[in-house]
């Protein structure tokens, strides 16, 4: 593995930004943000930024198409220009496990071109979780939070940070800055990932009974469950869990008319918002418990079935502790899925 | 106290007095708690609970359960009940099929400031009034309570309840010297320049999920103009890099007169956005215009934004603009 | 499909024909002439007014229609509204053809056929019968039970009886809900009418209309004895994308924009009842 001083962190940071857009974590723990490195950018090594790394490839409002009117006439203009190519530093390993389920639905045939733009001018360089929060439930779903899995994972330890590269975009990168870099051991990388592993095993929520769950779970039984109504009593119908989810990817299309011509754009939208299945004469889902059951049955039931039995959750723990009633997912599973 | 409660809760739900008691539901880390309605004395028994993380405000809850089938129990403490009557004021409420039980309150804890004093670790957490305790992945610490207490607590309007039909505990007074302005002060010393690049700021975190919407208690629409396609302003995102401002701006003029204070929309802001300045600063400035008037106090008031007097002093942001004194 | 699924493209109206007081028909051509795109029985397209927004709607006409492609409408919304206003010559924009058609031919050829509609829910089955008529020797026999809540909302029913009838390659049935006056043929409700006319057990059901119609004509084939993998329907639920991504029109795991619009019934039976 390459090694990087510890401070050499910046020198690093601008070394990447002098060829590309970098961006990294800033402000502090509880309202940490990925954010454009420029020159006296502050890094925070956050153990999680507080909106998740899909802003990237998915951003929450973006322009598919503008329609220009000249007499009757409507002329059609694709507002795309190439995308810079660009690099993230500091996605936990969490995130980089979203990127996977938010590929599948994206990229599956008819391919979102807007997405796979972003995706391929992107370079990620994960950082391999060190300091664990007790909302932390990635270990739930198999996920290595020691390892992230990228086109660069790095590992922060004592003596410094450790990079490898993965894909041919990170070893380009990573050579492209070999002058910052020396050798270094991986038996160093190798005991703190052990370390680590240590604090993991002691996750509060890192082993729920997911029997229930998954790819053969029984749908309808899950789905007609009494417990839904005390589960979704008090949900405030608000998008918090949806929009700081690393792995909701619902949109909304709509017309914006500018006053010079219409621009057609789409940006997110959640399940849990009255109006998201509000058609001009009904509404399938028409109270908060069946949109409430909605979000989690895609989850742990519908999105696993269609997808080899991989959950729609890296339990990043973000809507633990952003739900304003504090009503999430771990709730959900240990609600349901007791008496298995 | 909250065994008080929960024998309370007991009693009137057994005896049939009512059939469901709004609370607040245990959770898995102590400062976790969610609103529940509690049908069951067994429920009530293993998962009612009533300590510092007890924040969220019911009130709003009461305009649903209000017109469910049977009377209900609803625990307020003593800002909830601001929000409770002013809500019945707008026949929001059907007041005969609640039962209100006032309950004491010691200032609550504001969960992100406690998870960021702990290291976001935490397992346990606990508060005996004046020290929180925290057990964490990686050991154990405490601090005083009231270094994470919510902004609204610090200048908390007083521990007296505006209505109930019953109170555990004794009656609170009201806090003449709460200071809430204190923070509007501190903006209206801005420059003009200075207080745009602020708000600017702190409105750029906004990821307009609604929830300062969804829990307030003055927003019980049943349409929001924001959702309703017919209204020409319905969005779910921002259009523009000002979008996001115009959200809560409109929101804010939209709940001018009626915004008790109660801060719910600064405790639900998954970006801790400071929401309660804006309405706060509303409150300020009728205040000084028209006389001092707490909406919510009673369940008849009337805000001096929806009266007229000839002698209403006639503000104009337009021609003195900026500066604390616009008045 | 396009490489650029969610960019639409410029259409023109060539004809707009008012079939019911709420319902019209859109003839639309590409702006040089001949069909936009190609499609299959039972697809559906997303029609736009830039500034209005867009709204899913299934295609009419049959696949062997050369010129252009039909799509009739009921006026219920926005979209649909301003559609409603169009004159002949306007453009507008398209996308598609979105969903699963009718298997038109695999599971249906060969086989008995009995549509059954209600109001608007003719249009999606009306592309079938067209490509059926068209390819008359590859099914059976052909029925086409239609009903609507009056004489002015049938749609299409003079073309259906004048054309569709007139060689007794179809057999068509009307009806409305209520007696009128200037009406002698029918009057009751679909489901009944389909007991009354007990079509043979071994036809293959396709069924469209009003959810309350779906449900008591299936009960009443169920009594008959039909199986639930005889009979098909077709369902436009609040689709947006199209493409199976923006996820708002999903029953439990499946999309109604890629795994539907045209569903069995057996298949459904699996999903939550969330239609």
């Amino acid at each position: 593995m390459r090694k990087l001083a510890l401070d050499k962190l910046d020198a690093f940071f601008k070394a990447i930004a002098k060829n590309e857009t970098l961006y990294l974590p800033v402000r502090e723990n509880m309202s940490a943000a990925f954010e454009r490195y420029e020159e006296g950018t502050v890094y925070f090594e956050a153990p999680n930024t507080l909106r998740s790394a899909k802003d990237f490839f998915f951003p929450q409002s973006e322009t598919l198409a503008a329609f220009r009117f000249q007499q009757n006439k409507i002329e059609v203009v694709d507002p795309r220009r190439e995308s810079e190519d660009f690099v993230v530093f500091g996605v936990r390993p969490c995130d980089v496990a979203s990127f996977k389920i938010l590929d599948s639905v994206f990229l599956a045939d008819p391919v979102d071109t807007y997405y796979q733009n972003r995706r391929r001018h992107s370079t990620i360089i994960s950082l391999s979780c060190t300091k664990p929060r007790s909302t932390c439930f990635c270990t739930l779903y198999g996920i290595d939070a020691t390892k992230g899995g990228a086109d660069i994972d790095s590992y922060k330890c004592d003596d410094g940070y450790y990079f490898e590269a993965n894909t041919e975009k990170g070893r380009t990168l990573l050579e492209s800055l070999d002058s910052l870099f020396t050798d270094g051991d991986d038996t160093v990388v190798e005991s703190q990932r052990e370390a680590v592993r240590n604090v993991l095993e002691k996750l509060p929520f890192g082993k729920l009974d997911m029997r229930k769950f998954g790819k053969d779970a029984k749908m309808l039984e899950l789905f007609n469950s009494p417990e839904w109504d005390e589960l979704s009593q008090s949900c405030l119908g608000c998008g918090t869990c949806t929009f700081v989810c690393p792995t909701c990817q619902c949109f909304d299309i709509r017309d914006f008319d500018t006053g010079h011509g219409v621009q057609r754009y789409r940006c997110w939208d959640s399940c849990m918002y009255s109006d998201f299945t509000q058609m001009a004469a009904a509404n399938p889902r028409r109270t908060q418990k069946e949109r409430f059951r909605q979000r989690f049955m895609h989850k742990l039931v519908y999105y696993p079935e269609e997808h080899q039995g991989v959950y729609g959750c890296v339990g990043c723990g973000r809507c633990l502790e952003r739900c304003p009633i504090h009503m999430h997912i771990v709730k959900v599973i240990k609600t349901l899925g007791e008496d298995a | 106290m909250q065994d008080e409660m929960k024998a309370k809760a007991i009693e009137m739900l057994s005896s049939g007095a009512v059939r469901r008691v709004v609370g607040w539901r245990k959770g898995d880390f102590d400062y976790d708690v969610t609103p529940a309605f509690f049908e069951s004395v067994e429920d009530l028994q293993a998962h009612f609970v009533y300590n510092d993380f007890c924040g969220p405000n019911l009130s709003k809850y009461m305009v649903k359960v209000s017109r469910m089938e049977g009377k209900s129990l609803v625990f307020l403490k003593p800002c909830d009940t601001y929000s409770f009557n002013q809500l019945l004021d707008e026949h929001r409420i059907k007041r005969d099929q609640v039962y209100i039980v006032g309950i004491p309150c010691g200032g609550m804890i504001d969960c992100y400031k406690a998870l960021r004093k702990s290291g976001g670790d935490v397992l346990a957490m606990s508060s005996d009034g004046t020290t929180v305790k925290v057990k964490t992945l990686t050991g154990e610490m405490s601090y005083p309570k009231n270094d994470v207490i919510e902004e609204r607590c610090l200048c908390c309007k007083g521990g007296k309840h505006m209505v109930y039909d019953e109170l555990i505990g004794e009656e609170g007074t009201l806090n003449p010297d709460s200071n809430r302005f204190r923070g509007v002060k501190m903006v209206e010393k801005k420059s003009p320049e200075e207080r745009f690049a602020f708000w600017r700021g702190e409105l750029s975190r906004c990821i307009r999920c609604n929830a300062c919407r969804d829990v307030c208690p003055a927003c019980t629409c049943e349409l929001c103009v924001f959702n309703n396609d017919a209204s020409g302003a319905a969005t779910k995102a921002p259009v523009n890099s000002f979008e996001e401002n115009m959200y809560h701006i409109i929101r804010a003029f939209h709940v001018a007169g009626r915004c008790t204070d109660c801060g719910e929309c600064s405790r639900v802001c998954p970006e801790r956005i400071p929401l309660h300045l804006i309405n706060r600063k509303f409150i300020k400035d009728y205040d000084e215009l028209y006389g001092s008037y707490q909406a919510g106090e009673s369940s008849e008031g009337v805000s001096p934004l929806f009266t007229y007097k000839e002698s209403d002093p006639d503000p104009s942001i337009v021609l003195k603009k900026g500066g604390s004194d616009n008045a | 499909m396009d490489k650029e699924a969610l960019i639409p493209h410029v259409a023109v109206v060539t004809r707009i024909v008012k079939e019911t007081p709420d319902v019209k028909s859109f003839y639309v051509s590409a702006p040089e002439g001949g069909k936009p795109f190609e499609h299959k029985p039972g697809q559906c397209a997303m029609l736009s007014i830039p500034g209005q927004g867009e709204s899913m709607i299934s295609i009419t006409s049959s696949p062997t229609e050369k010129d252009f492609i039909e799509f009739s409408v009921k006026k219920v919304g926005r979209v649909t509204g301003y559609l409603h206003d169009l004159e002949p010559g306007s453009q507008i924009l398209v996308r598609g053809p979105y969903g699963r058609p009718f298997p038109v031919d695999t599971e249906l050829k060969g086989h008995d056929l009995v549509f059954v509609a209600g109001g608007i829910g003719l249009a999606p089955l009306h592309c079938v019968i067209n490509y059926v008529r068209a390819k008359r020797q590859d099914y059976g026999k052909v029925t086409v039970i239609y009903g609507s809540r009056s004489k002015e909302d049938l749609v299409d029913y003079r073309e259906m009886l004048d054309e569709w009838g007139k060689d007794g390659s179809i057999d068509v049935r009307l009806t409305i809900d209520r007696e009128e006056e200037g009406w002698d043929g029918h009057v009751g409700f679909v489901p009944n009418y389909v007991k009354e006319l007990q079509p043979a057990l071994s036809s293959k059901v396709l069924i469209c209309g009003p959810p309350v119609m779906i449900k008591f004509t299936l009960a009443g084939l169920k009594e008959m004895g039909f199986a639930l993998d005889q009979v098909y329907t077709t369902m436009e639920m609040r689709m947006k994308c199209g493409i199976g991504k923006c996820g708002r029109c999903n029953i439990g795991s499946k999309y109604v924009c890629k795994d539907g619009p045209v569903f069995r019934f057996d298949e459904l039976d699996e999903l939550p009842n969330e239609y």
